[in-house]
């Protein structure tokens, strides 16, 4: 039994639903429900705040293109997306999933942007049975980091209402060898890991990369992990320059990275590659580290070449990115493809579900989701995935890449290694660092 | 060799963290207050630098006298209109309000210049070093760094021991009440006392957008060091927070050479060290 309390937003909401049922207000579309609410948790403000920079210009393009309504089961629905912001925060994310759940009534809910954010939005889906589709963080934090305990791998248990689409630290160390193998090197690798989460996953001697690079006849030199936000990196440069590595490579923040790039140039150590995760990802990060930048290499999750076009509107991976620029005045960014991905996973799931109260209904249309979309084939398959975690988890194409100054002086990404996903065009050649 | 290069880049980053510290050191100095948006205070500056570079075009050492007349305005403003309206018997307060101007600084950065990762451009300079011999090299921005915080704090010496203004400062410090009671205008010296805390932190911006890439939401993470180098080298005691900032540099250098796990935590264990063998710091300035 449910209590009648009249707030001010239930007395305005229930006087809004009496009225319409008298018919004075009712909607063209007579068979009308309220709109499909969706909620959305970001990182609008925070350390995080880069990936969040997309957010309204995708939902903008998106609501518009389904401004009319879309057809689930035997009704048209309207969308409404209620955006929420994490404040970068792991606990305000989880509070505001709970508030957009619990006082919002949303119906389903997307989330993305790090495991920071998609973590404990996911968690508390799950346990809200309220169906999440999420993104933009690896496979591997999501569903492990996720799990009561991480360390002990038969205790693992699959989800029921969220499901995430992205790659995992298996995809960057594919690539990053791939590219290492394009040039002649000594094949001595320095690590840069710092201790974090990813850090720490990148680095494990048992999932990280040290087994993969063995096998691949490259030596690691991994001087151990450092705290975040350093200002000096004189250890890690010495300890390099001692096993004279010629790649350097991990997982970094973007001010740290500079300080070591800095550093190390002052130090004469200049390696012949460096491809590092977290550190390159925004072009604002990459034009200001300045000319020292060229050639620096990372993963690329998507970019304007990649071969795919949006299901909702059409548009391929080049427009969107042009439309970006156009709209904003600034280059375009990886997680815009993504973000943009998961909304059309939800259009793709709501037009094709019979009843969206139903949350396990909809969440068995998640998982029978085969989506082309702008970022690749969505479809939860578990192919190229561990047994566990194949329910909740599909994989999306990772290649590698590089950055290089263009003609207007910002730097652009540059494809220049497609080994892992051919489909997606290489633009250039793998270079080393001058 | 390597001990060597450890102890050059710990000393010249004990530059660095002088710099942070100084302006903490001043205004703790003078009128007992703890400044918790210290950190942001240098973004403000190092944001305060970038727009004279980029939106007036001026060379960036320029732009950095402009950025320190524009901190001192900004310090003093603060000072007379906000913070001397929390100063008083209650330590708390201060605080609180300090902690809030931190948020208030982060916010309003991002919304004003976005999260975007920005750097102050020394152009060929960034990467040129002065080579020593022997694979030995030392970086020309770290280098004006420990300069400039000698610089800083030989300035503020001659000023607190050798001018009329200093001895202000310093009655002030000891005991407001008979300072004021001999003419001084107690709000004033304050409100003075955190432009030039301003203009230092200025200066610690300059080369915190410098060494490194900075966005609006990276000072409290430099706040710590800076508490740290004042705490060991002794409150009021600007030489001491020259050689605070040395040691800390010292101990993360050596730690991090040991393993880089080392790095921070031998920083923090060395400052608790000195703050249980002496509680006051290596060099404080006097019994109070």
């Amino acid at each position: 039994m449910t209590l009648y309390r009249p707030t001010r937003r239930r007395f305005l909401g229930t006087s809004a639903a009496s009225l319409a049922a008298t018919g004075l207000f009712a909607p063209a579309v007579h068979a009308q429900a309220r709109a499909i609410r969706v909620g959305y948790v970001t990182p609008q403000t925070g350390p995080l705040a880069a990936f969040a920079e997309v957010d309204d210009f995708i939902i903008e393009g998106v609501l518009q293109a389904v401004a009319g309504g879309i057809q689930s089961g035997s009704a048209s629905y309207t969308i409404e997306v209620i955006k929420k912001d994490s404040q970068s925060n792991p606990n305000r994310a989880a509070e505001v999933a709970r508030e957009l759940i619990i006082d919002d009534e949303i119906d389903i809910m997307l989330v993305g942007n790090t495991p920071e954010t998609t973590n404990p939005v996911s968690t508390i889906c799950e346990i809200e049975e309220i169906p999440c589709i999420s993104s933009l963080a690896p496979w591997q934090p999501w569903f492990i980091g996720r799990q009561g305990n991480p360390g002990d791998p038969a205790s693992w248990t699959e989800f029921d209402y969220t499901y995430h689409a992205f790659w995992g630290l298996e995809d960057v160390i594919a690539v990053f060898t791939n590219m290492w193998n394009q040039l002649e090197t000594n094949r001595s690798v320095g690590g840069l890991f710092p201790n974090d989460a990813d850090g720490n996953a990148w680095g494990d001697a048992n999932v990280g990369f040290p087994p993969p690079l063995a096998a691949g006849n490259f030596t690691l030199v991994d001087p151990g992990r450092y705290e975040n936000l350093q200002d000096d990196f004189s250890a890690q440069i010495s300890a390099f320059k001692d096993a004279d590595c010629e790649i350097v490579t991990g997982v970094v923040l973007p001010p740290d990275f500079a300080t070591f790039w800095t550093q190390a140039a002052q130090q004469g150590y200049r390696p012949k590659v460096a491809s590092i995760g977290k550190a390159i990802l925004f072009p604002s990060a990459v034009n200001a580290i300045g000319d020292a930048a060229q050639n620096l290499s990372s993963e690329v999750w998507w970019s304007n070449v990649h071969p795919f076009a949006s299901s909702i509107t059409g548009q391929s991976a080049g427009d969107v990115c042009t439309g970006f620029e156009q709209a904003t005045g600034r280059q375009w960014t990886q997680p815009l493809g993504f973000v943009h991905a998961l909304f059309e996973v939800l259009v793709d799931v709501l037009k094709r579900t019979d009843d969206i109260r139903d949350a396990q209904g909809v969440a068995a249309t998640i998982a029978a989701t085969d989506l082309q979309t702008i970022v690749g084939p969505i479809k939860w398959d578990g192919a190229g995935l561990p047994p566990f975690a194949q329910k909740n988890v599909t994989k999306t194409p990772l290649v590698g890449g590089q950055w290089r100054k263009g003609d207007d002086g910002n730097f652009r990404l540059v494809i220049v290694d497609n080994q892992t996903y051919p489909d997606i065009p290489v633009t250039g050649d793998m270079e080393a660092i001058a | 060799m390597i001990v060597l290069d450890t102890i050059l880049q710990g000393v010249l980053l004990g530059g660095l963290y002088a710099l942070f510290a100084t302006g903490l050191s001043l205004i703790f100095g003078v009128m007992r207050l703890v400044n918790l948006a210290h950190g942001d205070f240098m973004v403000v500056g190092a944001f305060a630098v970038l727009i004279g570079v980029d939106a007036l075009g001026l060379p960036i050492l320029l732009a950095a006298v402009v950025a320190g007349v524009v901190m001192f305005g900004l310090g003093y403003l603060l000072q007379s209109l906000l913070l001397n309206r929390t100063l008083g018997k209650d330590i708390l307060p201060p605080l609180l309000v300090t902690f809030g101007l931190s948020i208030i600084l982060q916010n309003g950065m991002l919304e004003a210049f976005s999260a975007d990762t920005q750097r102050l451009d020394f152009g060929a300079l960034s990467s040129a070093s002065v080579p020593l011999g022997g694979g030995l090299a030392v970086g020309v921005i770290p280098l004006m760094t420990f300069a400039s915080a000698v610089l800083v704090i030989l300035f503020l010496n001659w000023l607190f021991y050798r001018t009329e203004l200093g001895r202000a400062f310093r009655a002030t410090s000891d005991k407001p009440e008979i300072a004021q009671l001999m003419g001084i205008d107690n709000n004033r010296i304050f409100a003075l006392a955190m432009a030039l805390a301003l203009v230092v932190v200025a200066i610690a911006g300059l080369y915190l957008g410098a060494r490194a890439t900075f966005d609006p939401l990276i000072g409290p993470s430099r706040l710590i060091f800076a508490f740290e180098a004042v705490i060991i080298g002794g409150l009021g005691s600007f030489w001491g927070t020259l050689a605070g900032g040395v040691i800390l540099g010292l101990a993360q250098t050596v730690g991090a050479q040991i393993s880089p796990e080392w790095q921070t935590l031998a920083g923090h264990v060395v400052f608790l060290v000195v703050l249980v063998l002496r509680p006051r710091g290596l060099f404080p300035r006097h019994v109070d």
